[in-house]
């Protein structure tokens, strides 16, 4: 929470940037933006620019994280000094960043089937380059279409999304005004084939009404987000495609 | 490091025929392109492509307290990241001395051409703007001192600069644009057994005896740096510094145009 100045953050029932509730922002994903990778994604939601990659399967370093049943996931969230408005950042992990990458590394276990690659580490690097809100969910969404266009086999492709609350007004796909001022923030990450919650954390104030509304809003708005991450999944082969009607 | 060897072998074959992997010339570039302006909450920023190497850079300014021995001047901090995203090779962790190395030649070429009059960023006693440039690498293929400078020279010159008023920094609305006072670009050649090639490439890199990197203003060498063991002649640097000059007029017209001037 910034100050005691708390801006109006809902005006004749429209959110600051003229959404409604239950809008999302804009989301665009492309694939295949760093060539170096396995795969990778570029999201931008919102105000939001990810870069998600992934490398490997590839031996496990050192060895004693090996796992000789399956894989092991290494997840690697990071904001640029630059992303934000306000002050230059620092640097190098902290205890923000690295809870991010434990929750957003628990996400993917348990979608990729680990199994297939006993002894190797899989790397998923979610870089922020410009943070507006809701960089979590963005970068667990982009890191998920990274993934698979990985090849890696996985069981689902997840997304994320986060829920707020002002007032008495649930809203979705906070933004960073949003975020500061808002009286409850709620990410949640599902895999959508079997609807299960990989990731769920919540900081605020909530009725029990409202956590389970605000996750069927987040259940609603993954219609649209899986669509999204499918359209970009096919969208280089789809240019191929086109390209050879010609 | 079997794959390496192989590629090594393969790309000094090729030279002793004359012919670089991709096809180019010795002295010619990989496509450029420059887009300013990308991170907008960044008061300057630019993506600079070079083939499949991408380069961000990111500036942002504040309000720090001068150096000890400088306390009418503010400060420039170049730093350099190369994202563990960028390259099978980078890790995670603190700096390596290549990151170091790299934030460090771009930064001199920058000072030294004095791009940035840091005696106009001083506000008042012991309070004086910091610019942070920050250099991040997101796909590595080789080349990173051109496309780290081209990169950083771009955001600063489109870089918008905040004010000062009552004890607050501004970053919004109606702000004049920071001043630039100078231009600098640099150029990169690879030594490769006996042959010189400009805008080496990742595997181009992976087996160079030598690098050199010649930073330039419009009438000046403004910074070099000699890397790795192989060693230039005299007769090769002067050879490198007029390609450099030339090749440089080419790089002044894209930030300019880059920055709409």
């Amino acid at each position: 929470m910034v100050g005691s100045y708390k801006p109006e953050l809902i005006v004749n029932g429209k959110r600051l940037d003229g959404r409604m509730p239950a809008d999302l922002r804009n989301i665009t994903i492309e694939v295949g933006v760093v060539k170096n990778a396995v795969g990778s994604a570029y999201i931008e939601w919102g105000n939001n620019k990810i870069i998600a990659g992934v490398y490997g399967p590839k031996e496990a370093l050192p060895k004693h994280v090996q796992d000789p049943e399956r894989a092991i996931i290494k997840c690697r969230y990071a904001m640029s000094p630059f992303s934000s408005l306000e002050e230059h950042g620092r640097t190098g992990p902290n205890r923000r960043s690295v809870e991010i990458s434990k929750v957003t590394k628990e996400v993917f276990e348990n979608v990729v089937l680990l199994d297939r690659f006993p002894g190797a580490e899989i790397d998923i690097f979610i870089d922020v380059l410009q943070a507006d809100g809701g960089t979590r969910a963005a970068g667990i969404t982009a890191a998920a279409v990274a993934l698979a266009a990985s090849g890696i086999p996985m069981k689902d492709v997840p997304f994320a999304a986060s829920v707020g609350k002002v007032g008495d007004t649930l809203i979705l796909d906070l933004n960073k005004v949003e975020d500061n001022y808002s009286d409850a923030d709620m990410p949640v990450a599902i895999s959508p084939r079997t609807g299960d919650i990989l990731l769920l954390q919540m900081d605020g104030n909530l009725t029990k009404e409202e956590v389970k509304t605000g996750i069927g809003m987040i259940q609603k708005a993954g219609e649209h987000i899986s669509r999204l991450q499918r359209e970009a999944l096919k969208a280089p082969y789809e240019r191929i495609l086109e390209k050879y009607k010609k | 490091m079997q794959i390496r060897a192989v590629t090594e072998d393969y790309i000094k074959d090729l030279l002793t025929n004359g012919i670089r992997e991709d096809g180019r010339d010795p002295a010619e570039y990989r496509k450029i392109v420059i887009k300013p302006g990308v991170i907008p909450n960044a008061e300057g920023s630019a993506q600079v492509t070079i083939g499949n190497t991408k380069v961000l850079v990111g500036v942002k300014i504040g309000i720090g307290s001068p150096m000890h021995d400088k306390p009418e001047d503010g400060n420039i901090i170049t730093s350099a990241e190369l994202l563990p995203v960028a390259s099978p090779h980078y890790e995670t962790g603190p700096p390596s001395p290549e990151a170091i190395e790299l934030a460090r030649v771009i930064d001199r070429g920058i000072r030294a051409a004095n791009m940035v009059d840091t005696k106009s960023l001083f506000i008042e006693a012991e309070k004086v703007w910091e610019v942070y440039t920050d250099i991040y690498v997101i796909n590595y293929d080789g080349n990173l001192f051109d496309a780290g400078t081209l990169a950083a020279v771009t955001a600063l010159s489109t870089a918008r600069m905040p004010k000062y008023e009552s004890e607050k920094v501004i970053r919004e609305g109606n702000l004049e644009k920071f001043k630039v006072n100078n231009l600098v670009t640099s150029c990169t050649f690879a030594k490769i057994s006996g042959s010189i090639l400009l805008d080496p490439d990742g595997n181009e890199e992976s087996c160079m005896d030598g690098r050199l990197t010649i930073t330039n203003d419009q009438n000046a060498v403004r910074a070099m740096q000699k890397g790795l063991l192989g060693a230039f002649s005299a007769k090769e640097l002067e050879n490198l510094m007029d390609i450099t000059f030339d090749k440089s007029k080419e790089f002044r017209r894209l930030v300019n145009e880059a920055a709409g001037k």
